[in-house]
């Protein structure tokens, strides 16, 4: 079963800018599923659609066979969001934003106190309980909308850019928790700027640019897709010109370092023995990008080079 | 899907939210009303004499009372709701499965409830200085909370619409006020030159505040049946405002 369908959406904001020029997409239940895209690309009006906070202009949209228009409520009882932006009252405690939205979605007063310390164990934010929220820390502020969304157990949760400006030991920590809510049985879509987040943590994937889904496919078949790694060689000796090797491209990065972009096919034995009859010693190697990043600025250009074109 | 569950989590929120601040909703009302009754009522209104068969203070306190009301009621759900917008929280109960009809009941039952307690202040301190005996409770409370629908579903509309903190206080500040102290609260409209009545009898708060005062004293300048039309009229009127707004999502979606 599809966990969200969308067809055909389309959204023109009244300025007259065409956020959405007809999207589809799918995404299955229990699923780990990237989002992409670069900013203004139409994601967050996709995400606002599918979450009610923006109005679609045409298409339509279902969540676990919920029609958004004709069963709109039942449709909206599965979805949870964690929105870019802090949006709750920094006035309220954490434990009454939680509790006040599991009301929201008519969670009676018991089971909605239950949920509400499960929901803040999980994010590790009970000792946090009673402090008012514009207290805590940039970090503790992202996991109380993480834990918001899931009080009322919802089957898809939708994280729009969960771990923007977290430092990387909450990140990670925030890594591991989707991970569990995802290994128990709860659809995620997430969208990021980290595509290292993205290729660890998603099996599929959609980039979205331009209001059009560029690329919806796996992860894996994705990545196979790429047929060059670029890497980082740093040297013990400055170089004086950058040497020229068949079959690789190289140039300098700095007078101690080179780029080099490696061709799938070739791999790095060659060039290792053509540096080392060069008498030049490398002393340590590193991935220049992340191999999603590459891939995604190649599918990004070459779609902004056609419609220049 | 139990609607309920979420009209009461809305209105405990709202209640919570005002009496943690009494500071700057209850205690207020208490000591501007307590102002009003001793400079007017005491002072000036034992040289005024009987209006109606009543003595001038006892008079203006219904007209006070209702006046908190208004713009207690009003100021509440203004406040309340244009901060939901401005604070973005507003997308808590828009992603929800929350109806319409249940986000503008929450806010308006809230900014009622505020409304009668400040009400209820006003009157207490009203027995400091009067002494009043109800000539009929149920039009006294019919009315009140009739009226403090009234202007929380104004001030929900008010809050729909603003885009700016300044705009939250240009209605209270240039309408709702002037529309107050003109709707009778400190004079009969039988006092007025002629044109000067008919031009107050088009102002509804008028009808409010004497369909109250006859409530409370049984001194009236207007029919009470038309009272209840007219407020009832806006009622409906402001509600059906209100939800066309909200299916929009005029002033709250993109």
């Amino acid at each position: 079963m599809n966990a969200l369908s969308i067809r055909n959406l389309r959204k023109t904001y009244n300025n007259g800018f065409e956020a959405l020029k007809g999207i589809n997409l799918d995404v299955d239940e229990g699923d780990f599923f990237a989002l992409l895209g670069p900013n203004g690309a139409g994601k967050s009006t996709a995400i606002g659609i599918i979450s009610s906070l923006i109005n679609e202009s045409s298409g339509s949209v279902s969540i676990f066979g919920y029609d958004l228009k004709t069963d709109r409520s039942r449709a909206k009882s599965c979805l949870g969001l964690v929105p870019q932006e802090v949006n709750f009252n920094q006035f309220d405690t954490v434990k009454s934003i939680l509790f006040n939205q599991a009301g929201y979605y008519g969670t009676p007063r018991k089971l909605a106190l239950q949920r509400t310390e499960h929901c803040l164990k999980q994010m590790d934010l009970w000792d946090k309980r009673d402090t008012v929220s514009r207290r805590l820390s940039g970090g503790m502020k992202r996991r109380v909308m993480i834990a918001r969304a899931m009080v009322h157990a919802p089957r898809l949760l939708i994280l729009d850019e969960p771990t923007a400006g977290v430092d990387i030991e909450i990140r990670r920590a925030m890594w591991k928790m989707m991970q569990e809510v995802n290994e128990q049985g709860t659809t995620i879509i997430l969208t990021t700027h980290y595509l290292e987040e993205a290729e660890s943590l998603c099996r599929n994937i959609a980039i979205i640019d331009q209001g059009l889904i560029v690329e919806n496919s796996d992860m894996t078949s994705l990545l196979a897709r790429l047929h060059v790694d670029h890497f980082v060689l740093d040297l013990a000796e400055p170089l004086a010109e950058v040497p020229s090797i068949p079959g690789y491209q190289l140039e300098r990065a700095t007078d101690k370092a080179l780029n080099v972009a490696v061709p799938k096919e070739t791999g790095l034995n060659q060039l290792f023995s053509q540096l080392s009859a060069l008498n030049i010693k490398v002393i340590s190697l590193k991935n220049k990008s992340n191999r999603l990043e590459q891939l995604f600025m190649d599918l990004i250009e070459s779609k902004s080079s056609g419609v220049k074109q | 899907m139990n609607y309920s569950i979420a009209l009461r989590t809305i209105v405990i929120k709202e209640v919570f939210r005002f009496i943690r601040i009494w500071p700057q909703t209850l205690l207020p009302p208490a000591i501007t009303t307590a102002l009003y009754f001793l400079i007017f009522g005491k002072l000036i209104g034992g040289r005024i004499g009987a209006i109606d068969g009543a003595s001038y203070m006892d008079y203006i306190v219904p007209g006070i009372i209702l006046m908190s009301v208004i713009s207690h009621s009003y100021a509440n759900v203004v406040s309340s709701f244009y901060s939901t917008k401005f604070q973005r929280n507003i997308e808590e109960l828009l992603v929800a499965p929350v109806p319409n009809w249940v986000i503008l009941g929450g806010y308006v039952s809230g900014g009622i409830i505020r409304g009668l307690l400040v009400g209820l202040v006003v009157a207490l301190i009203s027995l400091l200085f009067a002494d009043i005996a109800v000539n009929n409770a149920l039009i006294t409370l019919s009315i009140a909370i009739l009226t403090a629908t009234l202007f929380s579903m104004a001030g929900f509309i008010n809050a729909l619409l603003a885009e700016s903190f300044d705009d939250i206080s240009i209605i209270p500040n240039f309408v709702l006020t002037p529309l107050s102290y003109l709707g009778g609260v400190f004079y009969s409209v039988q006092m007025l030159p002629g044109v000067w009545q008919t031009v107050s009898r088009g102002n509804p708060i008028l009808y409010m505040i004497n369909a109250f005062r006859y409530g409370l004293i049984g001194v009236t300048d207007v029919d009470i049946q038309l009272a209840y039309i007219i407020t009832g009229g806006f009622i409906a009127a402001l509600a059906l405002f209100s939800l066309f707004l909200l299916h929009k999502g005029i002033g709250i979606k993109n």
